[in-house]
Parts: structure tokens; C-alpha cells; sequence
């Protein structure tokens, strides 16, 4: 600090004390302005009330069941949320699960490393996301038109590589690839320490929690979340104070397929088997889960709690439909609703909150 | 052309020419900003105002001519060199991002970190408190931790003049920083600039308001069509004199 800043420092000390005391908004007012929060809560009573309805979704094994399901849809969706800040879109993320299905389960086959096989499925995952960001940050394209193209190649490139056929002959380390796909923990045995009502919760589940963390921690505290942020809210803005826009939306699509892959993994390892077509339609799921959690497509606002509790919410009454016995072709039609809703909400508000929707909604209906 | 023979200016526009295709904004301007000196830059709608400042502030490099920071020739390609070299611009649209603090927009692209790799996070209570500091020395109401999307124009623009202050800037090109303001915060601003020159720094204030200008520059240059048709001390010219020139009712100075 130089001389004549620690003189205003004290000239200003005063007048600091004024303009930090005026605090803004607690903790609790940001939280109830969050979209998040209130589809936690409507969650909660989803859950709740499902519970009281049908006594098998409060089961055990049904609350595995529901984690184990909607993991690979948060993992991806903490990328796209990272993608969806910068005022991009990411559609190939279920076509690269195809592709880095495929690359692994090919190498398993030829009785590689189970180590080898990941690695390798990891890169070719974000080979993807390496093209996608080339052509978004450094070229100048809309991210719809790029990563819609590569929708399309990473698939066929799956395809074309499986020879269509479905891969599960993996070799020697097939029994480390299932274990890491099924592994659960805490886990029942009969002389453990486990209560029988605790669920067995999956490596899915667990990954996800992981990687949630890390992504929270990133956007609270680094600079490269506050740049993502700045590009969502003005790109031009950020480039002109000096923000490397190209390289940290480069690195926000690379992040994204990381995430696609990494899911991809987890699911290959789950059914012990590569198919081409893993993954089919996810990008919408995967989509739609982001922005119920809040996160905007028109980009500047997103958190990572948010994409974990909207793909928790989707599945939750995905899973609700399903014991209600609802035909399983109508889950299309309700993600397609249900993401219509989510901006419609997030639109009127301008990104603010529900709660301020439903306030305006009741009080023009009491006039 | 009628270069000041003084020590080493801080800004040394030399012949400079810009075209864009077969449009040409600029022709063969040259001028000079000493230390400590707010110089006004008018002209109407067209006359070569904003490129100008974008060429100065590092957007382009100019087709001609060049341009001279303390003595030395510089190449700007990006506006992060300009300011490298100690040259920082309020645009005229401010280039605030909405959805951020005032304290994450005044430290955006330099942000404060404590702690070591890989554990290198935000200092947020550091900026926080700085950006504070610059608010009350500007004495504007605006607050660190409020979003900029709910900020008046004169917060937004404190906000945006606050930015400049971080570094230890010689020249703050300033683009029509009183246009969209209220009366109480363009005095604000005016007095801002005045403290901006009792510490040597160089103003370069683009402005249509005649009576801002007259209030704190010392020197006025007027451009036309892409060309300086004068370049006079404040004390020596009269805004009827200037709207004379810009209009072109005066053809010379």
C-alpha cells in the first residue's frame, strides 16, 4: 500500500464505516430471492407428500434408486450451469457420453487398463469440448450452432467406432470398472454399524457431491467464477477491463464435456457395458434441471447447489410418475413443460426469483 | 499544427489517420496532454470524437501516424495494453456488468487474491473495503455489495470512475461521463476531475456540454469532419467561440 493510500485510509474511515454499515442483503433475504431455495423446498414437499401417498418411494431402496438416477444428470449439469453463466448453451453433452462411452469400452475390450481405458475417455470427452470451445470463444460462433454440430459427430463418431455393436467383453479389469460404477457406501452388513434406514448411496451419488463442492467453492471464491460471471452479464464489458474472455469460455465448454464424461464413466461402470446411444436426449434433461435450479439461459446467474437440486427435482417426479402409474412415454412431455416453466418463471422476474412471480400473481388476483 | 514545446507530454498524438474502408474518421490529428492537464475534446455527432479515444485507448491501432505515452511510441492492440501504460478509460456505456457487485465490477479483471496455489481465492473483504474507500472519496451513496443492475446512472457511473482509480493512472480518458446524470452528481464528477488533476493526472474529458467543459479543462481541441480545427486555452476562447467551431460557422481558430 503506498503512502497516499494509507492517508485516505485514514482520512476515509469514517465515512467507510457509513457505507459498510449500510448492509445490503442478509444472508437470508439472498437466499429466499433464490430460485434454488424454493424448489429445495418444493422438492421437500414433494417428497413428503409422495412419502405419506405411496409408502414404497419412501423406501430405502427407492431413495438409492432416486440418487443413484439423477447423479449423472447433476454432474453434467454443474457444467452446463459453468457453460450456461457464460450466456452459452452446451447440447452435445449426451452425444459425448456416447463417444466417451465407446472410446473406453473399446479399450476394455482390447484389454487395456481400466486406468487407460478412463483416461482415455476422459480425453476424448474433452477433445469434444476442446472443439466445441475452439469454435465458440476463439472463432466467434453461437455456441447453439457448434455444439448442435457436435451433437451429431460425437454421436455418429460413437456409432462408426462401436461398429454398432454393444461393447461388454472388458477384459481383465472388468470387475475395478464394475465395482467403481456400483460401489455404494455406507453400505448394510449384518454385524456394520449402519442403521437399516440410512440408504445406500451410490459412487454416483457420492461423485457428484464431490465434484458439487468443488464447483460451489470455485464460484464463491475465485476470480476465474467472477470472469465467467462477467461474461454472462457483459461480455464486451469484461473484454474491455480486461478479462480473458476467449480462454475462460474456452475452458467453461471443456469443463462442461469434462463433466459429460465423467458421467459417462460412472454409467458405463454401472451396467458394465458401452452403447452407443448412452446418453441419447440427456442435453434437454440435463438442461432442464440446470435452469429449475435456477440458473439463467441468457447467462450472468447460475449455482452449482441449483443444478444439483433442479436434477434432483426432475427426477423426483420422474420417479413420483412413475409410482403413480403414469405411462413412462409421458416423462418427455413433462421436462419439456417443466423447462418451458422454469424460464417462463425466471423471465418474468428477470432472473430474480419464484417467490416474486407468485407475489405478483396473487396480488393482481386480489385486485 | 502548433506542438507545445514542453519537457515530455503524457499524451503525443502525432499526425494520426484513420480509415475504416473507403470511410476516413480520422485525418492527420496531432496534439498533446502534459501532465496534470484536463484537456476537453468536442465535436459533433461524427467528427471523429470516439475514435479518437478508441484509438487512443488501445481498441485499434491507428492506419497513420502514432501515438506516444511519456515519450514512447506505443502499439496498442487490446485495451489491456493502454492501460499498461497507464492510460484508463470511462466508456461512455461504462462497461459494467449488471449482474456483479460494485465492489466485483471495480475489480473486475484485477481482482485481489490472498492465499497460495491452488488455494488462491478472492480477497472479497480487501476489495470490498477499497472499493468503499474509492466511493467516499468520490463521496457517492453507492455501496460495495450492491448489485449494479439496481444502481442509478450517477452510482453506475462512480462505479465506472472508480475503476480508474485503482491503478496509478497518468491519462483517464473520460467519454461523455456527464451526459445521463443528475445536476448534483455532474458537479461530482467535475469535482472529481479537478482531484484527479491536483494529483497529476491528465483528463481527457469527451463531452456535448459546453458548461462542463468550460468548468474544468484548461484546454479545449475541437474536431470536424475528422480533423482538429482548434486547440485552444479555455481562457482564450468563449463556448460561443467553440459552437462556432464544431457547427463550422467559424472555419478557423
Amino acid at each position: 500500500m503506498t503512502h497516499s493510500q494509507t492517508d485516505t485510509l485514514k482520512e476515509g474511515h469514517a465515512s467507510i464505516g457509513d457505507v459498510v454499515g449500510m448492509r445490503e442483503q442478509t444472508v437470508f433475504q439472498k437466499m429466499i430471492a433464490s430460485q434454488a431455495f424454493w424448489v429445495a423446498i418444493a422438492l421437500f414437499v414433494l417428497v413428503v407428500f409422495m412419502t405419506w401417498l405411496e409408502p414404497s418411494f419412501g423406501t430405502v431402496a427407492n431413495v438409492t434408486n432416486i440418487t443413484r438416477n439423477f447423479a449423472p444428470i447433476a454432474i453434467m449439469g454443474l457444467g452446463m450451469t459453468v457453460v450456461l453463466i457464460t450466456g452459452g448453451i452446451d447440447l452435445s453433452v449426451g452425444s459425448v457420453m456416447g463417444l466417451v462411452a465407446i472410446v473406453a469400452g473399446l479399450l476394455l475390450t482390447w484389454h487395456q487398463p481400466w486406468y487407460v481405458a478412463f483416461g482415455a475417455g476422459l480425453l476424448a470427452g474433452m477433445a469434444c469440448g476442446a472443439f466445441n470451445g475452439f469454435f465458440v470463444a476463439y472463432i466467434g460462433m453461437p455456441s447453439f450452432v457448434v455444439t448442435l454440430g457436435m451433437l451429431s459427430i460425437a454421436r455418429s463418431a460413437a456409432v462408426v467406432l462401436s461398429g454398432n455393436q454393444m461393447l461388454y467383453q472388458f477384459g481383465p479389469d472388468a470387475p475395478i470398472v464394475k465395482a467403481i460404477g456400483q460401489a455404494k457406501w455406507p453400505r448394510h452388513t449384518p454385524d456394520g454399524w449402519v442403521p437399516h434406514w440410512i440408504p445406500e448411496l451410490s459412487s454416483h451419488f457420492w461423485v457428484m457431491v464431490i465434484l458439487a463442492l468443488i464447483v460451489g467453492f470455485v464460484f464463491i471464491f475465485t476470480a476465474w467464477a467472477r470472469h465467467l460471471f462477467a461474461i454472462g452479464g457483459n461480455e464486451h464489458a469484461a473484454r474491455l477491463t480486461g478479462v480473458p474472455v476467449d480462454r475462460v469460455k474456452f475452458q467453461a465448454y471443456v469443463f462442461s464435456a469434462f463433466c459429460a464424461a465423467v458421467a459417462s464413466l460412472l454409467l458405463l461402470g454401472y451396467s458394465g457395458s458401452a452403447i452407443n446411444a448412452m446418453g441419447t436426449g440427456y442435453e434437454l434433461r440435463v438442461i432442464a434441471g440446470t435452469v429449475i435450479g435456477g440458473a439463467n439461459l441468457m447467462g450472468g446467474y447460475g449455482t452449482a447447489f441449483g443444478a444439483v437440486i433442479g436434477s434432483a427435482f426432475l427426477e423426483v417426479i420422474r420417479n413420483a410418475l412413475l409410482m403413480a402409474g403414469i405411462d413412462s412415454n409421458w416423462q418427455g412431455a413433462f421436462v419439456g413443460a417443466f423447462i418451458i416453466l422454469a424460464v417462463l418463471l425466471g423471465m418474468q422476474t428477470s432472473g430474480k426469483s419464484l417467490r416474486a412471480t407468485l407475489e405478483g400473481m396473487f396480488t393482481w388476483k386480489r385486485k | 499544427m502548433s506542438h507545445r514545446e514542453e519537457s515530455v507530454s503524457v499524451l503525443d498524438v502525432r499526425s494520426v489517420s484513420k480509415s475504416f474502408g473507403a470511410i476516413r474518421a480520422l485525418s492527420d490529428v496531432s496534439f498533446t496532454v502534459a501532465a496534470g492537464e484536463v484537456v476537453g475534446l468536442m465535436g459533433d455527432n461524427g467528427a471523429g470524437k470516439s475514435t479518437m479515444v478508441k484509438l487512443i485507448a488501445g481498441n485499434f491501432p491507428p492506419s497513420d501516424g502514432e501515438i506516444a505515452v511519456d515519450g514512447e511510441v506505443c502499439h496498442f492492440h487490446k485495451p489491456i495494453e493502454a492501460r499498461g501504460a497507464g492510460i484508463e478509460v470511462v466508456y461512455q456505456d461504462l462497461a459494467l456488468a449488471d449482474n456483479l457487485t460494485a465492489a466485483q465490477n471495480v475489480f473486475l479483471g484485477r481482482e485481489m487474491k490472498k492465499g497460495f496455489w491452488p488455494l488462491r481465492v478472492l480477497d472479497k473483504q480487501a476489495m470490498i473495503n477499497r472499493s468503499a474507500k474509492l466511493f467516499a472519496e468520490l463521496k457517492s451513496e453507492t455501496r460495495p455489495r450492491d448489485l449494479v443492475k439496481k444502481m442509478s446512472g450517477g452510482q453506475r457511473q462512480a462505479v465506472a470512475i472508480a475503476r480508474t482509480r485503482l491503478s496509478n493512472a497518468k491519462l483517464v480518458l473520460m467519454d461523455e461521463p456527464t451526459a445521463a446524470i443528475s445536476v448534483r452528481q455532474v458537479a461530482e464528477v467535475l469535482e472529481l476531475i479537478r482531484r484527479l488533476k491536483s494529483q497529476s493526472v491528465s483528463v481527457m474529458l469527451i463531452s456535448h456540454r459546453m458548461p462542463d467543459v468550460f468548468a474544468v479543462c484548461d484546454r479545449i481541441i475541437v474536431m470536424r469532419r475528422g480533423s482538429k480545427v482548434a486547440d485552444k486555452a479555455t481562457e482564450n476562447t468563449s463556448p460561443e467561440e467553440i459552437t462556432g467551431l464544431i457547427t463550422g460557422a467559424i472555419r478557423d481558430a
